[in-house]
């Protein structure tokens, strides 16, 4: 079960991001990474992580997805033109990116059989637990956010505005 | 008994100082002073010195023995296996010496005094030659070889300055360089000797390195005769011997007193006081002594034949110094370094009397050198004319004047040493005749027949006025310049009566016993036969150039043109000059300019800067692409240095890796 | 059924991957973005997937909560991807308004 759910959603996952790579259109793009985000939920569900995935759904998926889509479609700049500005993006760019996968991916496989495994018998992590953890031992970085999202608005704000207003 | 020797260095170097520092701006008179003082004060101190030291005068309490010595402050040189004091020795020699180069030196200070009365850079003359002077004493005092070293070159540079003092004229300017550079050609030998000296010896001081030889007997030949012709090198550069003779002559570009005190009386015989300083080592080495008799012997003869056809009365006066150097080494050669020096002594009072004398002469002209353009001065500057007179009288030997002494303890010891020693008295004696001969065609030019001197101004042999007389009649010196020509001429008429024998017995203890005529069979009436040999050769020459030269008759001109290959050939002085130019000059200036120019400045200067501004471009092009401004490249670098750091992150960092670098933790690396 | 850990952290490589390289390749700005929106997405995965590994290997006995805080630190990971989303797309739009194209090549001056 946990794997047929696994393989399911990982493969969304991963056509979502190709389909990211692949289309020229960036509404298309974002609509991809919708997809992805959502996948991403349900497989942190089955993770044990309840309120992580609900939080991906809705910050992730419904706030950050939909402001990129509102800006696409503010900016309509339509579709990609193939223009060719670098050459070292592909000769070092390509090279590093498969390095990095294969380093990675080298280590874990060698690591493979003491990471052990999941299975949906495993306890889940509440929201209770959580929330415990978090309000306690992490308030102080909780309510820095906060004040970073502030910040972060103002700076939106101040940065989008158009020109002459005063 | 304190000699204060080192005042007699000391006090022509203060009054270089002065006169350098300040003889721009002091009244004449002051400078005058205060570079007479100097040598005058030398020359008290020495006299002092002379007394206390006479050989009589051992009993009295004031009575000093020879040698002695003085050493300043410890030690000047202190390094490994060097060790050089500052010590200034007196002994019979350096006493010759010094009496000579003071007392000489001071009445050609008084001599100057008139002659540069005119001169711009009257205080820089005085000022180089008490200069001079500080660095001649320096070189008779010294008891080791690096200190007499520092005397040696610094008597080439007062040289140089004093032959270039008309520095605007570029004539002189190269006769100083020329002399400079022959000398250090010349010191370079020195050089090689001290080096070689050391090596053997361990040390550069005349006392140890005697007694050295004395302890060891059984040294010959080898290393010494190496030593010993290096030295050598260095005596023919400084005493213009061949081949090293070539600066002496143009080194008449610079005033008459100079050439009179630096290139008659004592730097030119710095040379010949060297090897009788060292004649240990020459004793030693009968090979380096032959070499010596042979260059001795060749010079006087050379130098005798290209002074029989020049016209300039310097030039001739310098080829007999050269001459007479040759004498001087020729006795050095047969190990008769007492006559050696004796004929330096003589020839310092007659070669000083005799440039005086043709420096009035030429003062007298208003600067004419040319003896073709002299003539019948004998009645318009009497006194010139007897002191010369009796200078030219001595310098061929005469008897009873200074030279005939000398020249002939010279050519006896020289015949006396066996069967080159013949050979080498028979150049000897066909030079001398020579000598006599030009020497009175010299003096019946200057002197005798019609006058022919122009009596406009004559700017075409000004070479030892610089400033132009306005049209002057011949007239007679003043007295500042008369005054040491008389004293000069007394010397050179009596300075030889003190006799070779006594001579010899005064410089016995420091050259070593002379060849007594008493002890050999028959020896006295021998001596006396090859006087009388000696003085004939000359009065024959006498006889000669007054055939040809009292009246004014075409002689001269008629065996000029018969032999005029000879002629010319002796008129260009061999041609050595140019062929000097032609293998050594031109080739070095070639080579450095090649050397300077192209790789020097090419190369290395223009070479460095190209490259490192090519570097810098380069690097500046290379880096520029790098910052594009686009975001892609950006991009990828970044993704780049990312995998690095994966990389490194993931294959690197082991255990052993932390441990090497002493990082203290344990990662629980999951399956390594 | 179960599945190995070790999936999901592969799973999470693949998606930094495939972020790395829309990050190289893509030509709109906006798309350039999202692909860095991907990344953060993938390494999130990865803390989960740690976090419920070390609870079930048996490192809870050292750090009891620390499920939790692998989570807690995803949690602050898209608070500030959000935060740095918007601002982000601020500045994309101050871009347009000033270049007139969001096309990456084309945006290569500081200076106007």
């Amino acid at each position: 079960m946990h794997l047929v759910l696994f393989l399911i959603f990982a493969g969304f996952c991963l056509a979502g991001a190709v389909n990211l790579l692949l289309q020229t259109h960036p509404i298309n793009s974002a609509l991809s990474l919708i997809v992805v985000m959502s996948s991403l939920a349900v497989l942190y569900l089955l993770l044990g992580a309840e309120f992580l995935a609900i939080a991906q759904i809705i910050v992730y998926a419904g706030a950050v997805m939909v402001l990129f889509t509102f800006v696409v479609m503010l900016l309509n700049v339509g579709e990609e033109e193939k223009t060719n500005g670098s050459k070292i993006a592909k000769t070092i760019g390509f090279p590093a990116a498969v390095v990095i996968l294969g380093v990675i991916a080298d280590i874990i496989l060698v690591a493979q059989r003491s990471l052990g495994r999941v299975s949906l018998d495993e306890p889940i992590t509440t929201t209770k637990d959580l929330s415990a953890v978090l309000f306690r031992d992490l308030l102080l970085p909780f309510e820095l956010t906060s004040v970073l999202i502030l910040i972060a608005i103002l700076g939106a704000v101040a940065l989008a505005r158009k020109e002459g207003h005063s | 008994m304190n000699l204060y020797l080192y005042l007699i260095p000391l006090l022509p170097f203060v009054g270089f100082l002065i006169n350098g520092l300040l003889g721009r701006r002091l009244p004449k008179a002051l400078v005058s002073t205060v570079a007479l003082a100097a040598p005058l004060a030398g020359f008290l101190v020495v006299l002092r010195a002379a007394m206390l030291a006479w050989p009589g005068n051992t009993s009295g309490p004031l009575a000093i023995t020879l040698p002695y010595t003085e050493n300043f402050g410890g030690s000047w040189i202190n390094a490994g296996p060097l060790h050089v004091d500052f010590t200034f020795a007196l002994d019979q020699l350096t006493l010759v010496m010094l009496l000579i180069i003071t007392g000489v030196g001071f009445l050609i200070h008084i001599y100057s005094v008139g002659y540069m009365s005119h001169e711009e850079g009257y205080w820089r003359y005085f000022a180089y030659l008490n200069l001079f002077l500080f660095f001649m004493s320096v070189l008779v005092l010294a008891e080791n070889f690096l200190l007499m070293f520092v005397g040696w070159e610094g008597v080439g540079l007062a040289s140089y300055l004093l032959i270039g003092f008309y520095f605007d004229k570029k004539s002189a300017a190269d006769a100083g360089k020329k002399a400079f550079v022959v000398n250090r050609i010349g010191d370079f030998g020195f050089l090689l000797g001290m080096f070689l000296l050391l090596a053997q010896f361990g040390s550069l001081s005349f006392g140890s390195i005697g007694s050295s030889l004395a302890a060891n007997p059984a040294l010959q030949g080898g290393i010494l005769t190496a030593i010993a012709l290096c030295l050598v090198v260095g005596a023919c550069g400084k005493s213009a011997q061949i081949p090293l003779y070539v600066w002496l002559p143009d080194a008449m570009e610079g005033p008459t007193p100079v050439s009179a005190l630096i290139h008659a009386a004592t730097m030119v015989t710095a040379g010949v006081y060297m090897i009788a300083r060292t004649h240990a080592i020459f004793d030693r080495s009968p090979f380096a002594l032959a070499v010596v008799a042979i260059i001795g012997a060749a010079t006087a003869l050379f130098a005798a034949t290209i002074g029989l056809v020049q016209t300039d009365i310097k030039r001739v006066l310098a080829y007999s110094t050269i001459s007479q150097l040759g004498y001087m080494f020729l006795g050095c050669g047969v190990a008769a370094y007492s006559a050696a020096i004796f004929h330096l002594m003589t020839h310092a009072f007659f070669k000083a009397l005799l440039f005086l004398a043709a420096g009035s002469v030429i003062h007298g002209l208003s600067g004419e050198q040319d003896m073709r353009n002299m003539g019948g001065l004998r009645k318009k500057l009497p006194i010139t004319f007897w002191t010369m007179t009796a200078g030219v009288l001595a310098i061929s030997g005469i008897f009873p004047f200074a030279g005939f002494f000398s020249k002939d303890a010279d050519l006896y010891d020289a015949f006396e040493h066996g069967a080159s020693g013949k050979a080498i008295w028979f150049v000897g004696l066909v030079a001398a005749g020579l000598t006599s001969f030009y020497m009175f065609r010299l003096w019946y030019l200057t002197f005798f027949g019609e006058s022919r001197a122009e009596t406009q101004t004559s700017a075409v042999n000004d070479n030892s006025h610089s400033t132009l007389h306005t049209s002057h009649s011949v007239h007679e010196s003043p007295w500042s310049m008369l005054a040491p020509l008389v004293i000069l001429a007394l010397l050179s008429i009596g300075g030889g009566w003190i006799g070779m024998k006594h001579f010899g017995d005064f410089l016995a203890p420091v050259v070593g016993a002379v060849v007594d005529p008493e002890k050999e069979p028959g020896g006295e009436t021998f001596d006396y036969f090859l006087s009388v040999v000696a003085v004939a050769v000359a009065a024959l020459g006498w006889f000669i150039a007054h055939l040809f030269y009292f009246r004014k008759n075409d002689r001269a001109a008629k065996l000029a043109a018969a032999m005029s290959g000879v002629h010319s050939l002796l008129a260009n002085k061999y041609w050595i000059d140019e062929l000097y130019n032609f293998i050594f000059v031109r080739p070095l200036k070639a080579i450095s300019t090649f050397i300077l120019g192209w790789i020097g400045e090419g190369v290395i200067i223009r070479g460095s800067t190209w490259l490192l501004g090519g570097i810098v471009m380069l690097t500046g092009e290379l880096l520029r692409r790098w910052q594009s401004g686009n975001l892609r490249s950006y991009a990828a670098w970044l993704a780049a240095g990312a995998a690095v750091l994966i990389l490194f992150a993931g294959y690197a960092i082991t255990d052993t890796w932390l441990g090497a670098h002493g990082i203290d933790i344990h990662i629980n690396w999951a399956g390594r | 059924m179960h599945v190995p850990s070790s999936w999901y952290l592969i799973l999470s490589a693949l998606l930094f991957t495939l972020g790395v390289v829309g990050f190289l390749i893509k030509r709109n700005l906006i798309t350039v973005f999202m692909s860095i929106e991907l990344m953060l997405n993938a390494v999130n995965l990865s803390f989960v997937t740690f976090g419920h590994m070390w609870r079930a290997t048996g490192q809870a006995a050292i750090d009891h909560h620390i499920a939790e805080r692998g989570q807690i630190f995803v949690f602050f990971v898209m608070m500030v991807a959000a935060a740095e989303a918007a601002v982000g797309l601020a500045i994309i739009i101050a871009i347009f308004r000033a270049r007139g194209t969001l096309n990456v090549d084309q945006i290569d001056l500081m200076k106007l």
